[in-house]
């Protein structure tokens, strides 16, 4: 099983990447290559030309930043799974990271890659959404910079034009929040049947912000409304309450889990992201 | 069309011409004729064709040989020879850890890695640093138990 044949370019500049993709129709570009390799050998993507922006130094690691963390587009899941920077300063991207596939795909596995792609089954998305990230794009206009939650618009679609790269991912720090990322995994795959992703910040316990977002339940990942749970001790009853009647319009479903299974599940594993993060808030 | 890239191989430097869409473990296999590393998946989720680039783990079949060019690549062929094994080739022979063997390279390239960051890790932790890596014959214990093996046999022979 290998892709059709393609034209190879390796770009050596983030400038260097937007000039190939101007020249050039039907051009993908390739960091680590596992979504797009897989993609291609199964001939679901067949572009013309590929464009290597694997080495472009600019683009890698981590970096500690005022507020956060500028996670540069290249950096591997494994960077973020085992820096401890990430792990003080973005804990929940270092916990979801680790339960990306194996070691050897944290190796290659990019979180640019990752999010271009935009598989509602993968790890990072409703993470991004509900640490309230923002992507950063660079195009031949320039550069802009766009919420995580309006990155995602559809089932591998993203708010990314085709000219343009992306660059990095800011998130933001809250030293005072706890976080927690709880998964049900698919056991051959990997990816995630559903995996919720939840920051609570606790004050003098009391709540005085809640978010959740889940993996793998619809296309783009959904949010809940936590609002009831301001200004209580976010316990169990409260939670059980807050998410007993939530839904989403057109959950994905397949033939590993049906979209009320799904449903199910989010509310199941939400509940237990939030009351872990509520633990870790307080401790 | 074609692209020439340099690659080190288990201590030995090959200079060739490779068309871009060419896998890294087809390279391996069918250009350089070392085909200690299986295919087997070809979807990235068995662990088959597991090999070092730069000491880390990864998937050859989800590779661009390409993408490789200027990397040191460590095959099954470079870890040790009939003669001389490595500490984890002689701990699945002890520990019986093979049956059909096919998984055998790729398991212990993942090993490789995984004793290469923490060389005396629990069995909880060879469990997860293994979960990439499918074996339909052994149920694993006796993997887990080579790899044990081979992390004292090389703490021995460190100390």
């Amino acid at each position: 099983m290998f892709p059709t044949a393609f034209d190879y370019h390796r770009a050596e500049s983030v400038d260097e990447a937007l000039r190939l993709l101007r020249e050039h129709e039907d051009a993908k570009l390739l960091a680590g290559g596992h979504s797009l390799l897989p993609m291609m050998k199964l001939r679901l993507a067949a572009p013309e030309v590929v464009i290597d922006i694997g080495r472009i130094a600019s683009l890698r690691g981590p970096h500690a930043t005022a507020d956060g963390v500028r996670i540069g587009s290249l950096t591997t899941h494994h960077a973020l799974a085992t820096d401890p920077m990430v792990a003080e300063r973005a804990p929940l991207v270092a916990e979801a990271a680790a339960h990306i596939a194996d070691p050897a795909v944290r190796h290659r596995g990019t979180i640019g890659g990752n999010i271009a792609h935009a598989d509602p089954a993968s790890d990072l998305p409703a993470v991004l959404v509900a640490l309230g990230a923002s992507v950063h794009i660079t195009g031949n206009e320039g550069s802009r910079q766009v919420a995580a939650s309006d990155f995602f618009t559809g089932l591998l679609e993203t708010d990314l034009d085709e000219h343009e790269l992306l660059t990095a991912i800011d998130v933001p720090m809250q030293s005072s929040a706890g976080v927690c990322y709880a998964k049900h995994e698919h056991p051959a795959s990997g990816y995630a049947v559903v995996g919720a992703a939840a920051v609570v910040v606790m004050e003098g316990g009391q709540c005085t912000e809640a978010r959740l977002a889940w993996n793998g339940v619809a296309a783009v990942p959904p949010v809940a409304d936590l609002s009831s749970l301001i200004g209580t001790a976010v316990d169990d009853e409260a939670i059980a309450a807050a998410l007993a009647d939530w839904s989403t319009d057109d959950p994905l479903g397949d033939l590993h889990a049906s979209g009320d299974y799904r449903l199910h599940l989010a509310r199941v594993y939400g509940r237990r992201a939030l009351a872990c993060a509520r633990d870790r808030a307080n401790a | 069309m074609g692209r020439t890239i340099r690659v080190e191989v288990n201590g030995k430097t090959h200079e060739c011409e490779v068309e871009p869409r060419t896998l890294l473990v087809h390279f391996l296999r069918e250009e350089l004729e070392l085909t200690g590393t299986n295919v087997g998946c070809e979807t990235s989720l068995c662990g088959a064709c597991t090999v070092l680039i730069d000491g880390e783990s990864v998937r050859a079949c989800t590779q661009l040989a390409v993408q490789a060019d200027g990397c040191s690549i460590t095959t099954i062929e470079g870890l040790g020879s009939e003669h001389d094994l490595h500490p984890l080739q002689q701990g699945f022979w002890d520990e019986h850890g093979l049956q059909c063997g096919y998984c055998t390279p790729g398991m212990i390239m993942a090993a490789a890695d995984l004793l290469g960051q923490n060389a005396d890790p629990s069995e909880a932790e060879i469990r997860t640093a293994l979960k990439g890596n499918v074996c339909r014959c052994t149920g694993y214990h006796n993997i887990v138990r080579a790899v044990q093996s081979a992390a004292k046999r090389m703490a021995g022979a460190a100390s």
